[in-house]
């Protein structure tokens, strides 16, 4: 138990959670399309309409400012100094440009509230699509990634994913759209004046690229640091305690004070660098704006091109209006790439190749009928095998006994790593097989190749005579009951979690099989009863009762075959002989698979396995083992075997 | 609480003032600017005065030069700030928890503790930075312009005041509505996120009863529900924007039309008017940063009312006034003690325990799951305190005594114990940093971890990761009783430690004890009967109380759980480790 807590508590450390790696991504391009495709897809009419809107917005923008210039041009200047002036046309004209700014009104209304259904619902496809999948993957999968890794995917790669598709997505449009419409009015307003403008920008950008390449340099100081003054504080946190007892305070607080000035300085800079980017794009393009100013007023002065006064206040409009979009989409760019980064992990999950599944056997319930076993579409605890022949379009049915044999099974979870050799079994209907052996020894390797959360390498493994690998994974699995060494409780009541075992069950079920399992008494102590909620993975049960759980869990579903690994290793010997009468009761008339650390738990069984380093090197039962005075005699006697073998 | 956090500025007081001066500064470079391109176009142009321009130009220039030093300024003050009060935070977090009692640690839990320090303090650090940023640049670039707006035209700039308060009064109002969706949104949202959590630690149990399906329908529905409530927040957030371009564009019409007459009748010069129209843009673009301020300040203040928490709670172990500084001898002896875990639980975790152990004496204890075995003697060396009654150590309550002399004393190997990421020399060094080589052989060869130590290919230089993952089980066990060992205590307190060791093994720890340190009080809980049996004493602890208390013989023949246990176990050393041979 305390080991898997631990890998657990590992898995974020340093690229986990809290220390996010600078982001590098291998193609952000690839990945950019993708991601608007996956938008696209579902959202296309949408995204259209929010285009059209950002197009209408943007040309009323444009058009007000460009009424700027009408207005003075147009109808004040020639109403100067007139005796009885007439408003009526510059009446007209306010009554155009109203019409235009009320469109950009509704149109940014319109966007605003279509690019919510677009964010969230991409959001909310991605995560179910994210979830469904990530259930479909093999055990494996989750035996080779970091579980802090997978977490920050839903939890820190969405939620960057979702401030880019809502934020960002829509302000690049807009900034794009802008730029391009601003860009061709200054065009028409005057040609040289533009030329200054892009000369300018170009400046922004160099100086903003040379200002993020430094203050990148310090993000990637920043996010190690952080990484590993996060990792010691989980690991402190975690042995909190330890230090307590040890007094080590002191040694603690002076490593953390190092790490901490540390991150303090990296993370100074680094955010000084960016901080700075902001004021220096904004002066320059202030700059830009005095040089516009002063070479517009020139012209204007000499009257040259039939550029006017009107046009020049226009154009240092758009001259403003010309550096902003750019100033925000570089602004933009390190959270676009961030984004990038989390879409490319998300993708990743998505590409990862489910469990596959080539099976045709079924489990159905099964009755007899003149002497021939016929599925029943009610539950009659007994179950049979269909068995779908292809070759002549028949059916049969085959009873489903429990008999399990291992027929020279080779297994390793790298191919180049074999960690089981040669494993030869045979449980016969109803018997009670121990697996015994160090840690490593790959007892519970055999347990996981029987439901087939891994899939062998060489020989076979058959049930009831059928290779296992054409039985149906639902099928094979709902046939076998499992109680694991760590108990993993779901948030919800204590009802709901026996439950879990079989959806359908009534109360009286569930009370049942927690009798049976001896944690009735404990649940009817709790606060609610059965009605308690377990929250953390049942944090506020001790393990034992959890363990008590997880097997009125098993009972419940009432399997055919049990595999119980350590499922009593928690709870304390006389508890155990209580429980141990129930698991008894659950475990009569089932073939049964036990993994026990505590020997004189498994004496009883049919047959006892010893495994050593990936191979059986003794089998029988107990007596005929300890008969043998070797491994099996060593072990329970702790005396030395008397012969020595290879 | 702002005041609190606040306090924790420390040398970085300066900074978190000159930032707020230097983004002034810079507003009112901003401010200035559009000022004098007024000038420009009315007396440069107007005046055909090229003179003028260029004049006025570059004085431009020059306060364009002084906006960018102060926004320099503003961007280095302001990440020095804010980075620094994030380190006083977490630093002031660190020491603080280092004080703290089993009994605080249990209230925060290890996990809510390292959100605290880092997720927590990030926030803090990004809205604090934001704040001084941004907090005095807005309202000064609003009060700027306005003032700007209102010399030249009072009149004009009266409709820039009305469109304000309109628009500060609809911004709060839906500002506030949306905060308190968001925080409910948020709180599912964490919700939705531990049951992934929960899928991804139980796969194999979702896997083992083919729920997939029903985790996908159970994932789908809250996650339809996330989405539901975000969609309604965001639909209020996303009202600001089309309100903020009506009310620009409402403005710039007023402007026009009255700013028009007013030209005509000469009250107003073209020049002025375009500052005007820019100012528009100035005051309401500000008045919106103000309240992405609110909405931070407010986001934030959850995470600043976590940090407080931490920083403010009080130990509830104290030191006493005048501390016991040496313990005379490793008696123990229980006087009518009561304990709960909690102040105002009804059912006590113990109840009234009255026990007396001798100095040197080995001492086993017995008991089923939840017997409160670990509890009973996490009292001794005042991991926690009693809650009624009193223990004494050395013939003097436990209370008195200096808690790290105590402590020293008293060297206790939890059940769940751990190790730290070093070397195993380090890691054995926290029981005696000033142990030499050769003590650290000897406490590991008292328990029995010297075999395979020396087996390892870099022997006691080995690296530990964290965790103490590459170490089996039982090795941990013994590496954290030689950890302990080196303490050299009065009294040592092994809490189901050798769990994981094979019974010889286990036997010969015991019999090092009894032979090298006998007169070392030591207290071995267990779950083995062969652990105790040897024991001068056994406690035999149910439910909280002391059911017996007597050697292994007359327990047998008294005490009823005793005997069940021993049955059970009978026959056989049952709790054989194969890692060990």
């Amino acid at each position: 138990m305390a080991e898997t807590k631990v890998k657990e508590v590992k898995g974020p450390g340093v690229h986990g959670r809290h220390g996010m790696p600078r982001p590098k991504v291998e193609n952000p391009g690839k990945l950019f399309s993708r991601l608007m495709g996956y938008v696209f897809k579902f959202y296309g009419i949408h995204m259209v309409l929010v285009v059209i809107c950002i197009i209408l917005s943007v040309v009323a923008s444009v058009k007000g400012t460009l009424f700027t210039k009408t207005l003075i041009d147009g109808y004040i200047t020639p109403m100067i100094g007139q005796e009885n002036p007439d408003y009526g046309p510059l009446a007209a004209a306010i009554g155009n440009v109203i019409l235009f700014y009320a469109m950009g009104v509704i149109a940014a209304f319109v966007q605003a509230r279509l690019m919510i259904y677009v964010g969230q619902g991409t959001l909310r496809r991605l995560r179910e699509e994210l979830f469904t999948h990530m259930e479909s993957l093999p055990i494996k999968y989750f035996d080779t990634h970091a579980h802090g890794d997978i977490m920050s995917i839903y939890t820190n790669d969405i939620d960057t994913l979702r401030q880019m598709i809502s934020m960002s997505l829509p302000q690049l449009l807009n900034s794009a759209i802008t730029i391009v419409s601003v860009f061709i009015s200054m065009v028409v307003l005057s040609v040289p004046l533009t030329a200054v403008t892009i000369l300018m920008v170009a400046i922004m950008l160099f100086v903003s690229a040379k200002a993020t390449k430094a203050s990148g340099k310090n993000f990637v100081a920043q996010q190690k640091n952080l990484g590993s003054l996060n990792g010691y504080i989980e690991e402190m946190m975690t042995g909190q305690k330890v230090i307590k007892v040890f007094c080590h305070e002191d040694a603690t607080v002076e490593k953390f004070d190092e790490l901490n000035e540390a991150l303090y300085q990296s993370a100074f800079k680094a955010n000084a660098y960016s901080n700075i980017l902001g004021p220096i794009n904004t002066q320059l393009g202030n700059m830009s704006y005095v040089v516009c100013a002063i070479m517009g007023g020139a012209i204007a002065l000499n009257n040259y091109l039939g550029f006017t006064v009107g046009g020049l206040a226009s154009f240092l409009t758009f001259n403003k209006n010309f550096s902003m979009p750019i100033n925000q989409v570089s602004m933009q760019f390190n959270s676009i790439i961030m984004a990038l980064a989390g879409a490319e992990r998300i993708f990743k999950l998505l590409d990862e190749q489910s469990e596959t599944d080539d099976g045709y056997v079924t489990l159905v319930n099964s009755k007899e009928e003149n002497g021939q076993i016929v599925e029943s579409k009610e539950f009659t605890g007994q179950w049979a095998w269909k068995h779908y022949h292809k070759a002549d379009n028949t059916t049969t049915y085959q009873p489903m006994e429990g008999d399990v044999t291992f027929n020279d099974v080779d297994f390793g979870y790298t191919d180049e790593k074999i960690v089981l050799h040669n494993i030869v079994l045979h449980a016969k209907p109803g018997q009670k097989v121990a697996l015994v052996g160090s840690t490593g020894a790959g007892k519970t390797t055999i347990t996981n190749l029987i439901n087939r959360f891994y899939d062998i390498q060489d020989g076979k493994i058959r049930y009831d005579n059928i290779n296992i690998n054409k039985i149906k994974k639902p099928d094979l699995r709902r046939s076998l009951g499992m109680v694991l060494q760590d108990t993993h409780l779901f948030t919800g009541t204590v009802e709901e979690n026996i439950r879990y075992g079989k959806l359908d069950a009534t109360h009286e079920e569930v009370v049942a099989a927690a009798k049976l399992a001896n944690a009735h008494t404990f649940i009817k102590r709790l606060p609610d009863g059965y009605n308690t909620m377990l929250t953390g993975d049942g944090a506020n049960l001790s393990q034992g009762q959890r363990q008590l759980l997880a097997i009125a869990r098993a009972a419940i579903a009432n399997p055919p075959v049990l595999i119980l690994d350590e499922a009593t290793s928690s709870i304390d010997t006389r508890t155990e002989k209580i429980v141990q009468d129930g698991m008894d009761k659950l475990m009569s008339g089932r073939t049964t698979f036990v993994i026990a650390h505590r020997l004189s738990t498994v004496k009883n069984s049919d047959c006892i396995v010893v495994l050593e380093q990936g191979r059986i090197v003794e089998m029988g039962t107990h007596e005929e083992l300890l008969e043998k005075k070797q491994r099996y005699y060593q072990l329970y006697t702790g005396n030395k075997p008397e012969m020595v073998t290879a | 609480m702002i005041k609190k956090m606040l306090s924790n500025l420390g040398e970085f007081k300066l900074p978190s003032i000159l930032t707020p001066i230097c983004m002034i500064g810079e507003v009112i470079a901003e401010m200035i600017i559009p000022i004098l391109m007024g000038y420009i176009v009315d007396k440069g142009i107007g005046g055909e005065d090229m003179g003028y321009i260029i004049r006025t130009g570059l004085i431009m220039i020059a306060v364009a030069l002084f906006g960018l030093l102060s926004g320099i300024g503003g961007a280095y003050f302001g990440a020095k700030a804010s980075t620094g009060f994030a380190r006083n935070l977490r630093k002031k977090m660190f020491d603080n928890i280092q004080t703290f009692s089993f009994a605080n640690i249990d209230k925060f839990s290890s996990s809510g503790l390292v959100t605290r320090l880092t997720t927590d303090v990030s926030n803090i650090q990004n809205a604090f930075q934001m704040i001084l940023r941004m907090a005095m640049r807005a309202p000064a670039s609003m009060i700027v312009a306005m003032i700007m707006s209102f010399i030249i035209s009072p009149r004009l700039a009266s409709i820039y005041l009305i469109a304000v308060i309109l628009l500060a009064i609809v911004i709060i109002f839906m500002m506030s509505l949306a905060t308190k969706y968001f925080r409910e949104v948020f709180e599912k949202y964490d919700a939705l996120n531990e049951s992934v959590q929960e899928n991804v630690s139980a796969i194999r149990v979702v896997k083992a009863y083919v729920r997939e399906e029903y985790e996908n329908n159970k994932f789908k529905t809250a996650a339809l529900n996330i989405y539901e409530m975000f969609v309604r927040a965001e639909k209020i957030v996303t009202l600001n924007s089309p309100i903020m371009m009506g009310t620009v564009y409402t403005c710039i019409i007023l402007i026009s039309w009255i700013g028009a007459h007013m030209i005509v009748s000469n009250e107003l010069t073209t020049g002025a008017m375009m500052s005007l129209l820019t100012y528009c843009m100035n005051i309401l673009m500000s008045l919106m940063m103000l309240s992405m301020i609110f909405v931070m300040i407010t986001m934030s203040t959850a995470s600043a009312k976590r940090i407080v928490e931490v920083i403010d709670e009080e130990t509830t172990l104290g030191n006493p006034v005048n501390p016991v500084m040496e313990v005379r001898d490793g008696s123990i002896s229980f006087e009518h003690v009561d304990f709960a875990y909690n102040q105002h639980s009804q059912e006590p975790v113990l109840k009234d325990i009255n026990l007396d152990i001798k100095s040197g004496e080995t001492i086993g204890i017995i008991g089923g799951t939840g017997s409160a075995k670990s509890s009973l003697v996490n009292l001794i060396s005042r991991l926690y305190d009693v809650t009624g009654g009193k223990i004494k150590v050395g013939g003097i309550d436990v209370r008195e005594y200096d808690m790290e002399v105590l402590r020293n004393q008293v060297s206790v190997v939890l059940q769940k114990n751990i190790l730290f990421s070093a070397t195993i020399y380090e890691n054995l060094r926290w029981g005696d940093p000033n142990a030499t080589d050769e003590e650290v052989k000897r406490a590991c060869s008292l328990a029995c971890a010297d075999e395979f130590i020396e087996k390892m290919p870099e022997g006691y230089d080995t690296y530990i990761e964290q965790g103490g993952t590459n170490v089996s089980g039982g090795q941990r066990q013994r590496l954290c009783i030689a950890r302990a060992l080196l303490k050299k205590p009065k009294i040592l307190i092994l809490d189901d430690s050798t769990s994981a060791v094979d019974t010889a093994t286990d036997a010969k720890i015991r019999k090092a004890f009894a032979e090298e340190i006998p007169d070392t009080t030591k207290i071995i809980i267990a779950q083995r009967i062969s652990s105790v049996q040897n024991c001068d004493r056994i406690i035999v602890m149910d439910d909280g109380k002391v059911n017996g208390f007597g050697t292994h013989q007359e327990l047998l023949k008294d005490n009823q759980i005793y005997r069940e246990v021993y049955e059970s176990q009978t026959g056989s050393s049952g709790d054989a480790d194969f890692d060990q041979k």
